[in-house]
């Protein structure tokens, strides 16, 4: 015993403590400096694997969105894309229901256009997009629907399930394009000349009017999620499905209902890609998105108006991974996806920081501590942070 | 291991404990003396657990020293405060329900050699002979009642080699009985020369068992006394810091009782297919406190969710008698559709943040659990709700920043009056209580059987799911004793006496008393 106690007289150097009333600055603060810290390692790795100037590749990162108008109108397209899907993923992950399944709901969406766009191209437009919106939503709910269905009747794992539910979609897809091309290498554009279910152009782009439905889209979640009585049953199912029992809530019919709602939303992202962007349809028409999207919602915090902000970041590096992986032939596919990565890493590992601090050991073991972090941070304490430990 | 008798086993110097604004403890100073009890006493929130999780390594000190047998410490980790012979047994037992009690006392020591069971056991088995435990090394935790889960948690720390032993409210979960032969534990291990601590909000206990008591309030050592010199009316007023008036009135309601719940033969089997309950029947008085005794587990908690509509009933009715004198059958129902029958039933869980409340959402959000479908609009309404918080808030004097503040970091106690304050607001005609005071401190606790009364004055039918048979005894007016799901017999506290009801509890009692009057 003694000798034990002898060597744990020291204060450990590096504790960790959970930093309490934050502000907005402060966190954000910490976010910037995380990205600063990630394009000081990026420089690093650049230029030690390549040699190259670093500056000079971030310039050129930079211009993948803004050397254009052209480019950064793409950027936003892809960035309505992906907000959509995140939106739409919101109010399941809000009631902690792990949709994975986005990617598959977005492809039926898709398929559903494509299905109109080949099948109905007699039909007058006025009639045709409204018709293949409604599909859309309905393709992307029903497959939502299933996983829901099997979740709320006999408590499946809804994470296999809708993952699962992805690769059926993609193999559906898979399946009819094959049909459809023929003996074609690919389905190529669909209805080049009749321009049947092709959204018409507004402001001049015809991935404009898409724009605009996202941001409204936005604004409604928030108000949702928020303000609805169903938005706060969804939350306290998420937090407590026993309490949303004791409260009288149908935890089942909130279960279908949101999942219903989640998957017609992502059919609606699948339509603005088949009508507004790619004009046909193939298994990597959803782009990955029902992925990605988990990641914006997440890092978000489940925030619709942070989703906005975090779904350009991600498109933003990707074009300009892509950029340079145009501009420099040393930098590959694969570098640009490390810098990318690199600068991802820091920013999900900035909210540990943001939650988080560190307490180094005191020179001076028993005086009192000289500032307390609080006060040297510039805490104003707000009255927030009562932990549990506060408890007795 | 110190020799001379005069150097305290455990001595804590000037701890402070700060979580962001609120400190939990300011420099607090503590000895604990080798073979001697010691009771720590203090209000919820008073920093009674987190000075004690100090010392079993939870939580570091921001400021303070910690000496042990006079040689300064530091515990970094729960690892160093066993190798320094410090164990805590904490309030929720930390046990894996499938492994045997060794399997679970063994688990985590890590011991270097061959993992040898039957040495473990024999090993156990003579801490129980020395200590007067009862306990079967080879039983499953699932076979164990909470008392010898209990047992088990306590030798853990004795098998490894604890001299300073800190038990956290260990008779919260215990019959009379077994208090007693806790207590005749408790007595040897200090006999043997063990530092213990007993943190309890049970003054008549600290009274009994301990040598010294010490007073925590909001997070401040007030002071150390020998539990001879010190009345419980002392230690309540320092424990609060001024005058409290403790009694606990059963006043005579001004309208007569009249039958309002009629429950006949109810039986509810689990998903296990274990019968939770079995054919009990009773009737609830409006304007009366029914008593539920009982050890814990047996059959309380389903009890309550049937009459609340969350339990699948197998078989027997629930009636609700309404104003008009007409029956209307409970069983069957879900809470949505017991409320729309026009029935305001009141019930407050046993647990609280996983049934009663949403602990990631405010008081006001939490507030509005019951009442949000209130209005034709798709929209919830905040306003009525935060004006209703403010008054809870208000009346029943709950700690909190703001109502802005999640329920989840509140202290216990608070959490719990808003939830008593958001039931009791509905103006029930019934209302149910699953061990409302659970981990309440003594002024909250007084607070809640005020609250209790006076809905009783008002006319509710109250069912008071109780664990202090004090309590119990000076508060109700009726009880009746639960045993393994079974009714056991339904007794007038007035002229019963605890040990009675305590052998009912276990079953001792006689069968015939099934059929209640």
């Amino acid at each position: 015993m003694a000798e034990l106690s002898a060597e744990k007289t020291r204060e450990p150097f590096i504790r960790i403590a959970r930093r309490t009333g934050i502000h907005w600055y402060q966190s954000w603060g910490v976010r910037v400096v995380a990205v600063f810290l990630a394009l000081v390692v990026n420089a690093l790795f650049i230029h030690g694997v390549t040699g190259l100037n670093p500056v000079e590749v971030y310039r050129i990162m930079w211009t993948g969105t803004f050397e254009s108008k052209y480019n950064f109108l793409t950027t936003l397209r892809d960035m309505s894309i992906l907000y959509c899907v995140a939106l739409a993923l919101t109010p399941a992950f809000r009631m902690r229901f792990w949709n994975i399944g986005g990617e598959g709901q977005v492809l039926m969406g898709a398929l559903a256009s494509a299905l109109l766009m080949i099948y109905g191209d007699q039909l007058p437009n006025g009639l045709l997009l409204p018709l293949m919106i409604l599909c859309s939503a309905a393709f992307g709910a029903v497959w939502a629907f299933i996983p829901a269905w099997f979740k709320a009747k006999w408590n499946t794992n809804e994470t296999l399930f809708t993952l699962m539910m992805n690769y059926v979609a993609i193999n559906i897809v898979n399946a009819l394009t094959n049909i459809w091309r023929g003996a074609k290498s690919s389905l190529g554009t669909l209805n080049t000349q009749t321009k049947a279910g092709w959204w018409p152009k507004f402001l001049g782009y015809r991935f404009m009017p898409f724009l605009l439905i996202v941001a409204a889209l936005a604004i409604l979640i928030k108000i949702y999620i928020h303000r609805s009585k169903h938005g706060y049953e969804l939350s306290v199912l998420g937090d407590s499905p026993n309490t949303a029992r004791y409260a009288g809530i149908n935890v089942k019919k909130v279960i279908l209902r949101t999942m219903i709602l989640s998957g017609a939303l992502c059919g609606l992202a699948g339509f603005g890609i088949v009508s507004g962007v790619d004009m046909t349809i193939s298994s990597g028409t959803a782009r990955g998105y029902g992925f990605t999207a988990i990641i914006v919602a997440w890092l978000a915090h489940l925030e619709p108006e942070y989703m906005a902000l975090i779904s350009f970041l991600l498109i933003f590096l990707d074009k300009g991974a892509a950029q340079i992986t145009s501009a420099y032939s040393v930098l590959n596919d694969y570098a640009s996806q490390v810098i990318t990565a690199i600068i991802l890493f820091f920013i999900l590992g900035s909210e540990f920081f943001v939650n988080y601090r560190l307490v180094f050991r005191r020179r001076y073991p028993g005086m009192p501590a000289p500032a307390s972090a609080a006060a040297s941070a510039g805490v104003q304490t707000t009255d927030a942070d009562r932990k549990e430990g506060a408890r007795s | 291991m110190s020799d001379h008798p005069k150097i305290p086993a455990v001595s804590m110097r000037g701890i402070t404990k700060r979580f962001g604004s609120v400190t939990a403890n300011n420099h607090c100073s503590l000895d604990i003396q080798n073979g001697e009890i010691l009771a720590l006493l203090g209000e919820n929130g008073s920093g009674k657990t987190t000075l004690m999780n100090m010392l079993a390594g939870l939580y570091y000190p921001d400021e303070g020293q910690i000496f042990l047998d006079g040689r300064e410490v530091s515990i970094n980790s729960p690892h160093d405060a066993f190798s320094l012979g410090i164990g805590m047994v904490h309030q929720h037992f930390k046990l894996v329900d499938v492994l045997t009690a060794t399997e679970n006392i063994i688990l985590g020591i890590g011991e270097k050699g061959k993992l040898d069971l039957k040495a473990a056991a024999a090993k156990i088995r003579s801490i129980c002979e020395t200590y007067g435990f009862d306990l079967n090394p080879d039983q499953k935790i699932y076979d164990m009642s909470v008392s010898q889960k209990q047992t088990v948690e306590i030798v853990k720390v004795l098998y490894r080699g604890a001299r300073i032993l800190i038990l956290d409210e260990p008779t919260a979960v215990l019959t009379p009985q077994e208090t007693d032969r806790l207590f005749t534990i408790i007595h040897n291990m200090k006999d043997d020369g063990k530092a213990i601590v007993i943190i309890t909000h049970k003054l008549n206990e600290v009274k009994r068992i301990s040598d010294r008591v010490a007073i925590l309030r909001k997070g401040e050592c007030v002071g150390v006394y020998p539990t001879s010199e010190i009345s419980i009316q002392e230690m309540t007023d320092r424990m609060v810091g001024h005058k409290v008036v403790l009694n606990i009135e059963r006043p005579v309601p001004k309208t007569p009782p009249e039958q309002k719940i009629f429950i006949r033969n109810l039986t509810v089997v689990d998903e296990d297919g274990l019968t939770r309950l079995d054919h009990v029947s009773f009737y609830m008085n409006t304007s009366e406190i029914l008593g539920v005794a009982g050890i814990s587990g047996s059959g309380q908690k389903e009890l309550l969710e049937s009459i609340a509509g969350l339990q699948r009933v197998q078989s027997g009715s629930i009636e609700y008698k309404d104003d008009s004198g007409n029956l209307l059958e409970l069983v069957g129902r879900d809470p949505l559709e017991i409320a729309r029958l026009g029935i305001t039933l009141s019930f407050v869980p046993e647990d609280r943040l996983g049934m009663g409340l949403v602990g990631d959402m405010d008081i006001t959000d939490n507030i509005m659990l019951r009442s949000f479908r209130d209005g034709r609009s798709v929209f919830t309404n905040r306003r009525t709700p935060k004006k209703l918080a403010g008054k809870i808030v208000n009346d029943l004097d709950v700690k909190t920043p703001s109502l802005a503040t999640p329920v989840r970091k509140l202290s216990g106690g608070n959490v719990q009056k808003v939830l008593v304050g958001r039931e009791i607001a509905s103006a029930p005609r019934v209302l149910l209580t699953a061990y409302a005071v659970r981990g309440l401190d003594i002024n909250s606790a007084y607070q809640i059987y005020d609250l209790l009364n006076q809905q009783k004055e008002r006319g509710v039918a109250v069912l008071y799911v109780g664990e202090d048979l004090d309590v119990l005894m000076a508060l109700c007016d009726k009880i009746m004793v639960l045993a393994g799901g079974k009714l056991a017999g339904i007794v007038d506290p007035r002229v019963t006496t605890k040990e009675a009801i305590g052998l009912m509890m276990t079953g001792g009692a006689g069968k015939e008393e099934q059929k209640n009057g």
